[in-house]
Order: structure tokens, then sequence, then C-alpha cells
């Protein structure tokens, strides 16, 4: 009895029962589009009640579901499930391997998603509603004062968890177990290095995550106290816990971005990837040093100074593995013959808005002057920089690379440019003017505000209505492409397009690489 | 009496409303807050010349190396003194901020032999202060937003402190090194008052120090910098800084008012009294929840209530312990006996409730000791 | 790694050894990062937590030539209806010397009501210094309705305190623990 491979089965339960990692992949990208724009949703609810000072639409409470929601499903819903998809998609085509080595388990790493954002956002009908208690959930808020639902937050929190754990389990045994022959370590594309480096990090902290919502359970229904007081325990120590989780989780929303940048630049500039091992080796350094710098987010919560110095070197220190990257961006363009389809201009949007953002970052860092930005405007400005114009713009960029490989049709150029420029703009007018408010004394997660800070607020508003209805344009360019778009069928989609992926048809079968291919040349390099 | 004095004697200190449209950090009144802003500026003004000099680089590559105007790719691809450049020069730069971030660091951290010491409470939602001196009748208060339901909502026009402005305000000396002694009572609050410089988080169960010295008088006003629950953006921060005699004086008629409390708990009051004075504590503590005509929201109605309509001490009992398990504070620590006899007063006879009961500070002392 | 294999299929076999590292993360939790974070906070004394169990006082000598100025603060945590005060707020000690203080509590309700008081030190790096020979801190409180009692609070500041701690100040916040005592669950 020989392999007899059928076409893809039909119906429902294709999707239901699939591990093909192709379909694992799309099944990823359009949920993650859909929490994308749920998440988007709460942010408009959010922007519109701060249009104006005055509570004009939403009771506070409810203005801090919306908060929370918005965080979580971003994160958790959109960015992060996003990149797994594209991981699914890429990572067996760039590295010569027919499907992702636990195939089944993809498919459980995809499928918990849905009801474990579903348990999420029923809470908003609960008694006493959704979480409210911020996407970082600081005990006590979140234990003692907190709402029944935030039971179900925790369940929600654990599946996901699981779902990502297998998911980079996943992407790890596929990468050190299924590469064909030749495709050494460092003949990796950046995407694959960047993914390989991320799936560690998250098998190390997501457990910690774990740890710390069991840690509220135990807390809420079993009577200990670890995050409280009164038993002997600190609500600090919540916070120590979280942040070693989240810091790191940063880094995880940031480096599969920082890959797909790392394969678009080169292409669109015909010319390899500057600095290939340096990349390797900043990619990794920013990895590790992500496990030292956590209290840099808890600089006002009473630390010991030795501690706090140490947080505030360790932190200061990752600009500049950050800057080596940067760095080899531009000397990749340097030189070389650029054009500027859709997705070199997201990437291009990229460089320069998640540099600013790194320079908020820097200057977040120092300690003393942390004093004055923590919990203002100041911050939120700087982790939208990192991870819209960051991470978001990034996937963007994806998007509109490897559609027409996934699928065989192109996108209508026009239209994406279009988008992107409504996109950078509307972003900016988002985003800019909350560092202004954030400087002059606008805190965070409030839904009301002082009069000084009006003009700003509005403007932010209109920017984020601007490019919330942007994404819907993306949208509709996606679709019409999938059901009509000109069909094309040239291997190399995009003429400086370097990677095993290129090298199979257009649109890629259902099943590519059984037999494994000559590895071509070494990643970087023509 | 404690409040009327604040108003009237202080509000030449007024300043005009906060700049509007203000883009930067304001350097504020103290030294500290000074030597913040200026690394503040010193560290952005590095970024914008490293930002400059990179996004020139990339801009003129944009323009000057576009496939469109004939450009050919070079294949150049690595350079390990580039790299090793780029490494270095950053990390000395790097060292270079780390200096004045150091010790700015420990001019914020030495908080030892000040002058006047203040316990800073954090209460869902609001504010509470007590000064902590070695004897005397202690002073210590709620500051609570004083900007009225009807400005947020919207039926009324927004006062120039729209949302910065309480009723009891922390009033400290000029020229005297103050520590702040901040926990909390519930769930983790912030007190921040930017003109300052100082942010402190506040744990319940643990304190926090930090400390200032302000020389100028002034009026400095902040907020709440950790989400707190529904309430986070209405609980304000209001420091009076006056000269030394002033704040005397302040503190000596606070004391006054303090003990004054304590005999008008033994007084019988007129039910004008009562309902005027219960109308102004149901405005500030129980409103928020329990609504402007009494109809509830978060809280239930006390309009036609079983608990408002009910036995007196049952009444009391809810009001000063709290409900477990719900929103309903505990509010015994909160309110004196003469707060307590008034608003328990009103509420039983405002909203048409009209039971006609007249609650004497002394019945307040009476049901609290059984 | 190539000596311990948990599977012949060498992608099982890197999953399996990743399930053990997700697995011992999880542990790591518990097991390392609770209990790391209160031996840095006992034993360096940072985050204002002191001991929880008397201190046994090695006799050494007063230092005559330096104060200390200790302050007393009491605090009622959330629902406690108890009035705590010391009857001493703020007392000048010489390191080395051993001295008391007496906190007053009283139950104004009918219920019997019990009581944990969590002490809090600052500035915090003076936690090392600061022993308790005495503290009703070290227990939990029980006072029966409409009663009141004495608590006290014997403590020797360490002779080698920093120079530059010249303030330090004790305070204790009381939580009521009624519900945690009678049923075993955390009350609200």
């Amino acid at each position: 009895m020989g392999e007899h491979h059928h076409g893809p089965a039909q119906g429902i339960t294709r999707w239901l029962f699939t591990t093909n990692h192709k379909d694992i992949g799309t099944m990823y990208l359009w949920f993650s589009f859909a929490m994308f724009l749920l998440g988007g949703f709460f942010a408009m609810v959010i922007r519109a009640e701060l249009f104006q000072p005055g509570m004009q639409l939403v009771e506070p409470g409810f203005f801090n579901q919306m908060t929370t929601l918005h965080g979580l499903i971003m994160v958790f819903g959109a960015i992060m499930p996003s990149f797994v998809g594209l991981a699914n998609w890429l990572i067996p085509m760039m590295i010569g391997a027919p499907d992702m080595a636990l195939p089944r388990m993809n498919n459980w790493s995809f499928w918990i998603l849905p009801p474990a954002f579903l348990m999420l956002a029923s809470t908003l009908f609960m008694e006493g509603g959704a979480p409210a208690f911020g996407w970082t959930f600081y005990a006590p808020l979140s234990t003692t004062y907190a709402a029944p639902s935030v039971t179900f937050f925790i369940f929600a929190i654990h599946i996901l968890g699981v779902s990502s754990i297998m998911g980079s389990i996943n992407i790890i045994a596929t990468v050190m177990n299924m590469r064909a022959p030749g495709m050494t370590y460092m003949k990796l594309p950046m995407f694959v290095w960047t993914w390989l480096i991320t799936a560690f990090l998250l098998v190390a902290v997501m457990p910690v995550l774990a740890g710390a919502v069991t840690m509220m359970l135990m807390d809420i229904h079993f009577g200990t106290s670890f995050f409280s007081a009164a038993g002997g325990g600190d609500p600090v120590l919540f916070q120590h816990i979280f942040w070693f989780f989240g810091h790191p989780e940063v880094y995880i929303i940031i480096l599969p971005a920082f890959g797909v940048v790392s394969q678009i630049i080169p292409a669109f500039s015909r010319k390899p990837l500057f600095g290939y091992a340096s990349m390797v080796y900043a990619t990794a350094s920013i990895a590790i040093l992500s496990f030292v710098v956590w209290a840099h987010h808890m600089y006002t919560v009473g630390m010991p100074i030795a501690g706090e110095l140490f947080f505030m070197y360790a932190t200061m220190l990752i600009a500049v593995p950050t800057g080596v990257k940067v760095f080899n961006w531009i000397s990749t363009m340097w030189r070389g013959a650029l054009s500027f389809e859709t997705p070199m201009l997201f990437c291009i949007g990229f460089l320069i808005l998640f540099t600013l953002g790194g320079f908020t970052g820097l200057m977040l860092s120092i300690a003393p002057a942390d004093f004055q930005y923590h919990d203002t405007y100041f911050v939120v400005a700087h982790f939208h920089y990192v991870m819209v114009a960051g991470a978001v713009f990034s996937m963007t960029a994806a998007v509109y690379y490897w559609l027409p490989k996934w699928c065989g049709r192109m996108y209508n150029e026009a239209m994406g440019k279009t988008h992107f420029w409504i996109s950078f703009i509307g972003f900016n007018i988002t985003f800019f003017p909350q560092h202004f408010v954030g400087l002059a004394g606008m805190p965070r997660r409030i839904p009301d505000y002082a009069l000084q800070f009006a003009d700003f607020n509005m403007m932010s508003s209109i920017g984020a209505f601007i490019y919330g209805a942007s994404q819907l344009l993306f949208l509709y360019n996606v679709i019409a492409t999938i059901v009509a778009g000109k069909p094309v069928t040239d291997e190399k989609v995009w003429d400086g397009a370097e990677g095993l992926e290129w090298t199979l048809p257009t649109p890629a079968p259902y099943h590519t690489f059984e037999e494994p291919p000559a590895v071509p040349k070494p990643a970087g390099t023509i | 009496m404690g409040r009327a004095f604040s108003a009237s004697s202080l509000a030449f200190l007024a300043p005009l409303a906060a700049a509007q449209n203000q883009v930067n950090m304001s350097p504020g009144v103290t030294e500290i807050g000074a030597d913040i802003f200026e690394l503040h500026m010193l560290i952005m003004w590095i970024c914008v010349v490293i930002g400059v000099a990179v996004f020139a680089v990339m801009f003129y590559s944009i323009y000057a190396h576009r496939k469109s105007k004939g450009h050919q790719a070079s294949q150049f691809h690595e350079s390990t003194k580039v790299e090793v450049a780029w490494t270095v020069v950053p990390f000395i730069i790097l060292i270079a901020m780390a200096v004045p971030a150091t010790s700015t660091l420990l001019e914020v951290y030495d908080n030892d032999e000040a002058e006047l010491d203040i316990l800073v409470t954090g209460y869902q939602w609001k504010w509470r202060y007590e000064y902590l001196e070695e004897s005397g009748e202690p002073v210590a208060f709620f500051s609570n937003l004083a900007t009225s339901q009807e400005e947020i909502y919207n039926t009324d026009k927004k006062g120039d402190h729209y949302l910065l402005e309480v009723d009891e305000p922390l009033v400290i000396p000029t020229n005297t090194k103050v520590r702040f002694l901040i926990t909390a009572n519930d769930v983790i609050h912030s007190w921040w008052v930017p003109e300052l410089a100082v942010k402190r988080d506040a744990i319940p169960g643990f304190i926090n120090e930090a400390w200032t010295r302000v020389p100028e008088e002034g009026i400095y006003r902040g907020q709440c910098t950790e989400l707190c629950g529904s309430y986070h953006g209405f609980m304000p921060v209001v420091v009076h800084a006056v000269s030394r005699d002033e704040f005397d004086a302040w503190m000596a008629a606070k004391r006054g008012a303090a003990v004054a409390q304590t005999q008008l708990a033994l007084q019988t009051l007129s039910v004008d009294d009562l309902m005027s004075q219960g109308k102004a504590v149901y405005d500030s503590a129980c409103l928020a929840c329990h609504g402007a005509q009494g109809q509830g929201g978060i809280g239930n109605a006390i309009a036609g209530s079983a608990v408002a309509l009910g036995d007196l001490s049952s009444h009391m009992a809810v009001v000063a312990k709290g409900v477990s398990g719900t929103a309903m504070q505990a509010f015994g620590g909160q309110l004196n006996d003469v707060e307590m006899a008034a608003v328990l007063t009103y509420q039983r006879n405002a909203f048409g409730n009209n039971t006609g009961d007249v609650v004497q500070p002394g019945d307040v002392t009476g049901m609290k000791n059984g | 790694m190539s000596s311990l294999r948990f599977s012949r299929v060498p992608a099982i076999d890197t999953a399996l050894k990743l399930v053990t590292v997700a697995v011992a993360m999880f542990a790591f939790v518990f097991v390392v990062m609770v209990p790391l974070y209160n031996v840095l906070c006992d034993a360096l004394g940072i985050n204002g937590k002191t001991a929880g169990e008397a201190y046994t006082a090695v006799p050494a000598a007063i230092d005559e030539s330096r104060e200390v100025t200790v302050q007393f603060v009491a605090i009622n945590n959330d629902g406690m209806p108890w009035s705590f005060s010391p009857d001493t707020r703020m007392m000048r000690v010489n390191p080395g010397a051993a001295n008391g203080v007496v906190f007053h509590a009283m139950n104004p309700t009918e219920a019997d009501m019990v009581a944990q008081a969590i002490p809090s030190i600052s500035p915090s790096r003076a936690a090392a210094y600061f022993h308790k020979t005495e503290c009703f801190c070290f227990d939990q409180q029980l006072l029966d309705g409409q009663s009141g009692a004495e608590m006290p609070l014997q403590f020797i500041v360490d002779q080698d305190l920093p120079a530059d701690i010249h303030t330090i100040t004790l305070s204790y916040t009381l939580f009521d623990v009624t519900g945690t005592v009678t049923d075993g669950l955390a009350s609200r």
C-alpha cells in the first residue's frame, strides 16, 4: 500500500480535522484577523468615549472592561495567532519539509483557540461583567476585588497558553528535525531563525503565566494568600511573576515581525540581507536579555535601589542588539535597487515607526524619568508604536508579500498602497499626540480626563477611526484577491524574492516538498 | 469649618488652569523635578540626533537607490568592522546616559531626615491623609473628588479644574522636607503629583516612602496612576504648598476642628443641619454608586429601599460595615459620628423616603457601642 | 542531549523534552519563584517585611552615641472596624537597647473577630536591622465582641543599622481574618 495523496477533503470536516500546515495556517490567519477586528471594535468604543471630556457613551466600569478585553484580544487573539499562522504556512516550505513535525497536535493547537475566545468574550454577558482589571490583571484587583467572570478569564488564559506551548513545541521540533539536507542552521531564512528563538521563549514563559493565573485561582477559590498581605503574601509578588512572563512576551510578539522584515526588505532591495550572522546573534541576545529586565515595568512599586539600578542597566542594554538590527536593515537597502510595492512600504513604515517606539522605550528605561512616565499615555504611545507599527505592520506586509504564493492571485496594488498610506497617517494621528498628553500628565486607563488634554484626545480619536476604517479596506482587498484577483503563476512572484518557498509553483500545492529539495546557496547570498 | 478655611484663604493661590495642549513634561517646582526633566530632555535629544542621522541615511537611500531610476544593486552583505562599530558606539552612549540616570535615582531614594511625615492611603476611590505627629489630636481626613456629577455627565459646564479638584486638599509647608508614607486600603493605587515629580505605588499591607521639598507656594494637582477599579480616573490628588506660618495656622485649625467634631457628637443637631450636612456627605461618598436622586446605578436604589425605610440599626450596619461580596464598602471608618448621623438622616428622609427619622450623633455612638 | 532519549522518533523526542521544560517552568513558579521571593525579602530585609517569628536577643553593647527615631503607625485594612493605635507614636532609641511599645485594639462590634497584623518597615532596607523579640503580629489576635486588648511589641534596633538611616517607620496593617479561621476559605 503506497502513499496515495488525495486533494483536500471537502466541506466543513476538511477544516475541523485537517492536519495540513497550509490549512491550519489559513485558519490561524483568518481567526486572528477576526480577533483583530473585534479588538479593534473595542478600541473604537474606547476612543469614542475619549473623543471629548465627560462621560458620553459608557459607564466607567464598562470602559475598563473594554480596555481589558482590547488588550487581551489583541495580544493573545490577534498578534500571537497571526504569527503562528504565518509560521505554519511558511516554515515547512522555507526549510524544505513536507509539513510540521506533529500535524495532529497542530490541529489541536488551533482548534482550542476559538472556544477559549468565545469563553473570554462571553464574560461580557456574565454577572458583574467582563474582566475589568487591565490586560496585566494585577492582584488584588484581579483576585479579592474581581467580578465572578475572573474564573472564566483564568480558564481562557490556561487554554491559550496550552495552544501557544503546543504550537511552539511543534515549531522547534520541525526546525530541529525536518530541515532538508544541506539546510544548516546558518542557512535558515531569518523568519525561521526568529521563530525558532521565539518558540523557545514561549515554551519557557507561557508556563509562568499559567503559574500566575493558577495562583490567582488558588487565592480566589482555595484560601491561599500568594498575593494577599493578610495571609503573609504580597501583591507585588504577582507583578514579578507576571512581568517575568510579560517582558519575554513582548519579544515573542516582535521577534517574528523582525523575521518578516528580514525577508521582505532584501527582496525589494534586490540585495542580500546585510549581516546575516549578526542578525542571528542579535536576535538571540535580545531573547536572552529579555529574561532579566522584567522589573522595568515596576519602577514605582518600591523596589530597593540596587534592584532598580540593575533593571535599568539591563533594560538599557537591550537597545544595543535592537539597534544593530535596525542598522543592518538599512544597510540592506543601501545601494540596493529599491522598489516600493505594498509589502516594502509596510516594512519601511515599520523601520521608521518601530525605531521611534524603540526610542521612547529607551526613555522609559531610565528609571528616575520613568517616575513621570509610568502609567501615563506616554507608555500607551510607546507600546502602540512597537506593537502596531511594529508587529501589525510587519504582519500586514507579510500578507501582501506571501498572499500571491498562497492563493495564486495578485492583490490590487493601488488599493494596497492606499491601505498603507491611510494606515500610516491614521496610526500617527492616533498615537503621536498620546506622547504629548502622557508627558503633560494624563494617566492610563481612565474614561474621562481633565480639560487640558481635550484637543489631543480628540485628534487621537479621529486618527483611530481613520486607522480602523483602513483595515476594512485591507479586508476587502484580501477577499477580493482570493476570490477574483489576477492570477499569478510565476514561482518567483517578486523578482527579488529568495528562499525555498519561491521555488514552488504558484499557488503552492496542497502538499509540497514531499521529497526534500536540493538546498540552494546560503540564505542571505545571491 | 476646615473646608471653608482652606477654600477661601488659599483661593488666591489658584493658578490659571493648566496649560492647554502641553506637549512636554513640566520641570515642575522641585529640584528633583528639574533634574528629572533635564534627564528626560537629554535622553530625548540623544534619540533625536541618532534618529535624524539614521533616517537621513534611509531616506537618502530611498531616493538615490531606486530601481526605477536605474540604480543597480550592489551585493555586499556583511562587514565585521561595521558590526563591531555599531555595537560599541551605542554601548558607550548608553554608559554616558546611565551616569546621570544613576545619580538622579539616588536623589529620588533619599527619604531620610524628613521634617514632616504624612501617611497617604489610597482607597477605592479617594485618598486619605494623616499627619504623623508625635503627640496631640491626630489630623486626618479624606480627600474626595469635588467635581459634580452634572459636570461629568454633561449637564453642567465643566469647571477649570475639572476632575482635578478635591474637597480637602493636602496642605504642606514650603521649604520643608516632607516624607510621604504611602499605602492602600484595598487594591493597589498610585499617588502622583507631576509638578512635584513624586509617584509611588500604594500597596495594601505595605508602606512605600517618597519625599519632596517644595520651594514655591502653589497648588499642585495629580491623579491616581494605577488601575484600581471603576472610578480610577476620579480620585485626584491636590497639594497646597503654603508658607510655614500658614501651615501651622491651618494645622491648629484642623486640630481644633477635630476636637470640635468630637464635641459636636455630644450635641443635639437641628434637622436642617443634619439634612444639609447629610446631603454633603451623600454627594461625596454615596452619589457615585447610588445616584444623585437615590435612584441607584452600580449600587442599589436608596429611594424606596427596604434598608433606608427599615430598622435604623440595620441601616447603619450596612453603611458602617459594607456588604461583603459587593461593591458596597465599609464606611464606618471613614465617617465620624456626626457625618454618619447626618447621612443616615438624609437617606431616610430624602428621595421621597420621608420616614421622619432624625438620627443624632449620640444615637450613632450608642449603636456603635452596642 | 543524545544520552537521554524519550523516543526514537526525533520529532517526538524533541517534543517530549520541550514538554518537560514547560512543566518544569510551571513548577518553577511555585517551587522556586515564590520561595525565592520570600527568602530574598526575609534575608535582605527588602520589601519592608520583618521576620515572622521572635528574634532571640544576643546580649550586646548599647550604642549610646547614636539615636534612631522609631515611628509607629497603625492602619486598618478594608472593612476592619477595630480601633487600633499605639500608646506611643514616636520614640528615640539607642541601637542595641531593648525597647517596647503597646498597641491598643478594641472590637466595637458584637461579634467575636480575629485579626492579623501585618508589619511593614520603611525604609525597607532597615527591616533587616529591626529585631522584634515579642510581637503581636506573630499570631492572629482574637477579640470577643465589645472587648479590647493591649498588644505588646518588644524590639531592638541593630547596632549595624546603616549610618544614613535616622528614622525607622514601623506600620501595622490590621486585617480581618475571621472568615479564614472559621471555615477555611478566604474571606471576601
